[in-house]
């Protein structure tokens, strides 16, 4: 702590001195509503401190059109964005036109989450900060266990009993349209999320491992996927196959599904006002494997980056160092409840007055199963679609676990050919 | 029998009317809504909460988006109509060698994806100086409206008798005076609809104009809409999407309202001998 | 009448050509002077990045950096590496999404000529409401597409989507339909939600078609009591064919390029992807500006072939000179 303080004070009195040749920076942040604010009001202070400017410079919402604007800035090496904030597997794809924060972040680095540090780096080198963290979270309806007097699932096998239950009985009560779990199976990055946790809990992997190994095709991958391919049509919609967090928060927080595999935000608005099962819900670890299994979720949450055509980079890299601080993520943890990567702020009082069961998800976050993002850099979207293609085709039956991940190894072995670059 | 005909006439017109305005209607009682309203279905309007309505307003500079797609969309219009009707003529009216094949290679410029030509343009515009402006984005428009505008209107052209412009040249007009005094008049009716359609495709474009803007006062409708977001990355603010997308379509409603009499206006002038 | 219609493309007759040469070559001076400004924008405007899209096809170009790329010739469509074939042109995906691009065509452009005649018939008669009606039809395309396709994907929910419950109370279905989740009916929800959205732009084509139509054939056709459905067949139809297939052709050009709808209906799904998604998915996802290049290539040379032959069977002379 005094470390950080001093440090800060450092960059202040640099640039309170430089403040005559103030300079504007553009930072891309959440477009609208309560990120914004939230965005804006940490940008502010920095400004207020150091005599510079900060503009706000809004990108899409959706993740896929918010890459390929980035890439596009980047390709034409645009210094229009000074500072990006990146999705976590996005650190090795855009590692090429960012700033190497390893000299000035290394005195605050090892205060963060282990493996949020672990997305930052490329190559050894810390290409981003992290900023605030997510991971895959087991929503359930609390009365409808005590209903049907049965625990909080551990293992994905209890989950299964657990649902088909509730499911019964609920429906045995005329509501025919009441499902047991629901979670994200579109062709899409999320379906690669939820696909690693069953994977990652199975312990069949992590699709490619640290050193670029691919080690999909295993027999505990394989069973994760046959468990998940035997709930669509059963404890699960078979619509969940084109579901992304929307629509599953939509038909759990409509009362129709007891469990809900989905990421943190979604606690705020299951607990909102106008919320048909406010009080009734309750977050857990997502279930193991099996009793050698393990709890999984996957790891997701942004980190902020400096682009190396800024023409400031120096101010811009202390910006981001203000934003990813500790006061900041402090402010940013009370009054928007995003989840801090700072460990310590885990233990943190005022935050846990503001977000009750941040204490729970300190768990969560450490046992996270990162993508193999920094493994596959580059290719990190290809591995990813392939895999989530893979995953769909057994979800639909339309091919069987096996067989299906037998030509993903050989689809993958053969992106990798040259190593992963 | 006339009588069956006109009830069949007007369940079609019904039907019709059902099927593209449904989707608007939905639009609109869920603009009205929000929360965990979103979820359930509702065919009528429980309030009228204008709280949506406000916001799209409130947290950017909505009124200004609809301003530029006006402007781009305008300007478009204006400058592919007016290129594309002088370009007709010639395709259209006469005869010289290399017409098909240059007809052709307007139409293959609309036969690439989008996004195959975006970082190329994204490189033109930016080495104009245009990267950030609207002139920017209504240059970028006109390669998706252009060629088709040519097309159009040459075929349109093509089929008014020939006579048409003989008796305009014996007595010694220009090619320039046939196209504003002879053509203009009996091509309005192809003219507004082609400019109505390019208007369409030019408010409803999106890629460009996400690429080739960066801030919000620059943005037009599109991008503007595709940024709404709720609390959260990941909530969708269905409510606020709604309400804006149900103001969008008043322009486009008062634009067919205005050039209605235009439209009509050409059945008389299509009465041409032929 | 109907041989009046086809002899309109009689070209000018022998006599008449000698006495107007001189007229005739200063008019086609002024038809370059007249194409020449449209020519300009458009070379400038999409020769560059055309070019540009063409040229890395034959590299190996990286979004990353595309400054350092090498050329490698036919590569990206078929190469042989260590005596397996590989390239865009071996790449079942590939084959597929061209597929489920040509089916979405056919079958959404077919439905749309249909209907949009049909509308563009009713807005051609005179009947109370007619302006409102000719606003309704528009709404639809007013409505930009990323926000309508989004919206039907709401509407198609299995769970809580208003089309399955609206079905459900007609009593059309038994049970809730998974339109968006199983590929088969995935791609039919694209078709109706596109039919929804650009049936509008071919009844306004034709409408303008029928609008400028001379409107003696019909007096004349009235007095010989021909039945509507004749008139329209031998008399309509023909008269407006011209302007009916640059309708066609501009739609299915559009189609064949469908990205945003199917991509928002179903993501990028390997068994709905349309070749848009494909190669977007190539140039934006994977960075592979080589390859995706190759692919965006490979439509242009698709949808040409697709033109000609449309242009051909509807014996469109491109050169034809005025009624």
């Amino acid at each position: 702590m005094p470390r950080l303080i001093a440090s800060f004070g450092l960059a202040a009195g640099i640039l309170a001195s430089a403040s005559a040749w103030a300079v504007e920076i553009s930072i891309s942040c959440s477009a609208l509503g309560k990120e914004h604010e939230i965005c804006k009001q940490g940008v502010d202070a920095w400004a207020k401190r150091t005599g510079n400017t900060v503009k706000i410079v809004s990108t899409p919402n959706s993740a896929t059109e918010r890459l390929a604007l980035y890439q596009q800035l980047l390709a034409a090496g645009a210094s229009d964005i000074d500072v990006f904030q990146i999705d976590v597997v996005w650190t090795g794809i855009l590692a090429d036109h960012l700033v190497d924060l390893s000299a000035k972040g290394a005195a605050d680095i090892d205060d963060h989450l282990p493996a949020m540090v672990e997305t930052s780096r490329v190559n050894g080198k810390l290409m981003a900060m992290p900023w605030f963290a997510d991971a895959g979270l087991l929503y359930y309806r609390q009365d409808l266990l005590d209903k049907y007097k049965r625990p909080v699932p551990q293992t994905w096998a209890d989950l299964t009993e657990t649902a088909r239950i509730i499911q019964d009985g609920e429906r045995k009560e005329g509501r025919g349209d009441f499902w047991g779990y629901v979670w994200q199976g579109r062709a899409y990055e999320g379906l690669t999320t939820n696909a690693l946790e069953w994977v990652a809990s199975f312990g069949g992997g992590t699709v490619v491992d640290d050193k670029g190994e691919v080690t999909i095709e295993n027999p505990k991958a394989a069973e994760a996927l046959k468990t998940a391919a035997g709930w669509v049509g059963t404890v699960t919609p078979e619509g969940v196959l084109n579901y992304t967090e929307e629509e599953s928060r939509g038909v759990f927080q409509a009362g129709n599904a007891a469990f809900m595999r989905n990421w943190p935000y979604a606690w705020a608005l299951a607990q909102g006002a106008d919320s048909t099962i406010k009080g009734k819900v309750g977050i857990a670890p997502l279930p193991k494997g099996g009793p050698d299994g393990r709890h999984a979720g996957t790891l997701g949450g942004q980190l902020l980056a400096v682009s190396k055509y800024s023409k400031n980079a120096d101010a811009a890299t202390d910006l981001v160092l203000y934003l990813t601080g500790q006061q900041e993520q402090k402010r940013r943890a009370v009054e928007g409840s995003f989840n801090p990567t700072i460990v310590s702020l885990y233990s943190d009082a005022d935050i846990a007055r503001a977000n009750p069961f941040i204490g729970d998800l300190v768990d969560v976050f450490t046992n996270a199963v990162a993508r193999p993002a920094t493994a596959t850099g580059q290719n990190y979207n290809k591995v990813s679609t392939e895999f989530f293609n893979a995953v769909h085709q057994v979800l639909s039956k339309r091919a069987e676990p096996a067989q299906a991940l037998g030509r993903l190894d050989r689809d993958l072995k053969r992106i990798k050919r040259d190593g992963w670059k | 029998m006339k009588i069956v005909t006109r009830i069949g006439f007007w369940l079609l017109v019904i039907a019709i009317g059902l099927f593209a305005l449904f989707p608007l209607y939905y639009a609109i009682i869920s603009s009205f809504r929000s929360g965990a309203a979103l979820f359930t279905i509702a065919y009528l309007p429980e309030r009228f909460d204008p709280t949506n309505y406000i916001a799209v307003f409130e947290r950017q500079p909505f009124g200004q988006n609809i301003l530029n797609s006006i402007i781009v969309a305008g300007s478009v219009v204006a400058i592919s109509l007016a290129l594309g009707m002088t370009a007709a003529y010639a395709f259209g009216r006469i005869p010289f060698r290399g017409r098909g094949l240059l007809l052709m290679t307007i139409l293959a410029v609309s036969m690439f994806p989008q996004v195959a030509v975006l970082s190329g343009m994204f490189e033109l515009i930016r080495s104009l100086g245009l990267y950030n402006t609207l002139p920017g984005l209504i240059l970028a428009n006109l390669m998706l409206t252009l060629p088709f505008t040519i097309w159009v209107l040459t075929t349109f052209m093509r089929e008014l008798p020939k006579e048409i412009e003989e008796a305009a040249f014996v007595d010694g007009a220009t090619p320039w005076i046939v196209v504003r005094r002879v053509f203009l008049p009996l091509m309005a009716p192809a003219a507004v609809t082609t400019g109505l359609l390019a208007f369409i495709v030019s408010w409803n474009e999106f890629l460009f104009a996400l690429t080739f803007t960066l801030t919000n006062e620059r943005r037009t409708v599109p991008p503007a809409i595709a940024l709404m977001t709720g609390s959260t990355a990941y909530e969708l603010p269905w409510g606020t999407i709604m309400a804006a997308s149900v103001i969008v379509t008043l322009p486009i409603i008062a634009l067919v309202l205005v050039f209605q009499r235009k439209i009509v206006a050409g059945l008389t002038a299509g009465a041409v001998k032929g | 009448m109907t041989s009046a219609v086809a002899q309109g493309n009689v070209s000018v007759p022998q006599q008449a050509r000698g006495r107007r040469s001189s007229l005739t070559r200063s008019r086609i001076r002024s038809a370059w002077a007249f194409i020449a400004p449209s020519l300009i924008i458009l070379a400038l405007i999409a020769g560059w990045p055309l070019a540009r899209t063409i040229w890395f096809s034959f590299t190996d170009a990286n979004l990353n950096n595309l400054s350092d790329y090498e050329f490698i010739g036919f590569e990206n469509y078929l190469a042989n590496y260590d005596g397996e074939w590989l390239g865009l042109l071996t790449d079942p995906d590939w084959w597929h999404s061209v597929w489920n691009t040509v089916w979405f065509t056919l079958v959404s452009v077919s439905i749309e000529t249909v209907l949009g005649i049909i509308v563009a018939l009713i807005l051609n008669a005179a009947f109370p409401g007619r302006g409102l009606m000719r606003a309704i039809i528009l709404i639809p395309w007013a409505i930009p597409t990323i926000v309508s396709a989004k919206m039907w994907n709401w509407m198609l929910h299995d769970q809580f989507g208003v089309i399955n419950d609206l079905l459900l109370r007609l009593g059309l279905i038994a049970a809730p339909m998974t339109w968006t989740a199983n590929a088969d009916t995935a791609l039919w929800a694209a078709v109706m939600v596109d039919v929804w959205k650009h049936t509008s732009f071919m009844a306004l084509l034709i409408l303008a078609a029928l609008q400028m139509l001379p409107q003696d054939i019909y007096e004349a056709a009235k007095v010989d009591g021909v039945s509507p459905i004749r008139v329209f067949f031998r008399i309509t139809l023909p008269l407006i064919k011209p302007a009916l297939l640059v309708a066609v052709i501009f739609r299915s050009l559009d189609a064949l390029r469908v990205f945003d709808l199917i991509y928002v209906l179903t993501s990028n799904a390997r068994d709905t992807a349309s070749m848009s998604i494909y190669a977007r998915q190539q140039l934006v996802d994977f960075q592979e500006v080589g390859l995706g290049s190759a692919a965006s290539t490979l439509i242009f040379l698709i949808i040409a072939i697709i033109v000609v032959i449309t242009l051909a069977a509807g014996r469109v002379r491109l050169g034809e000179d005025p009624r």
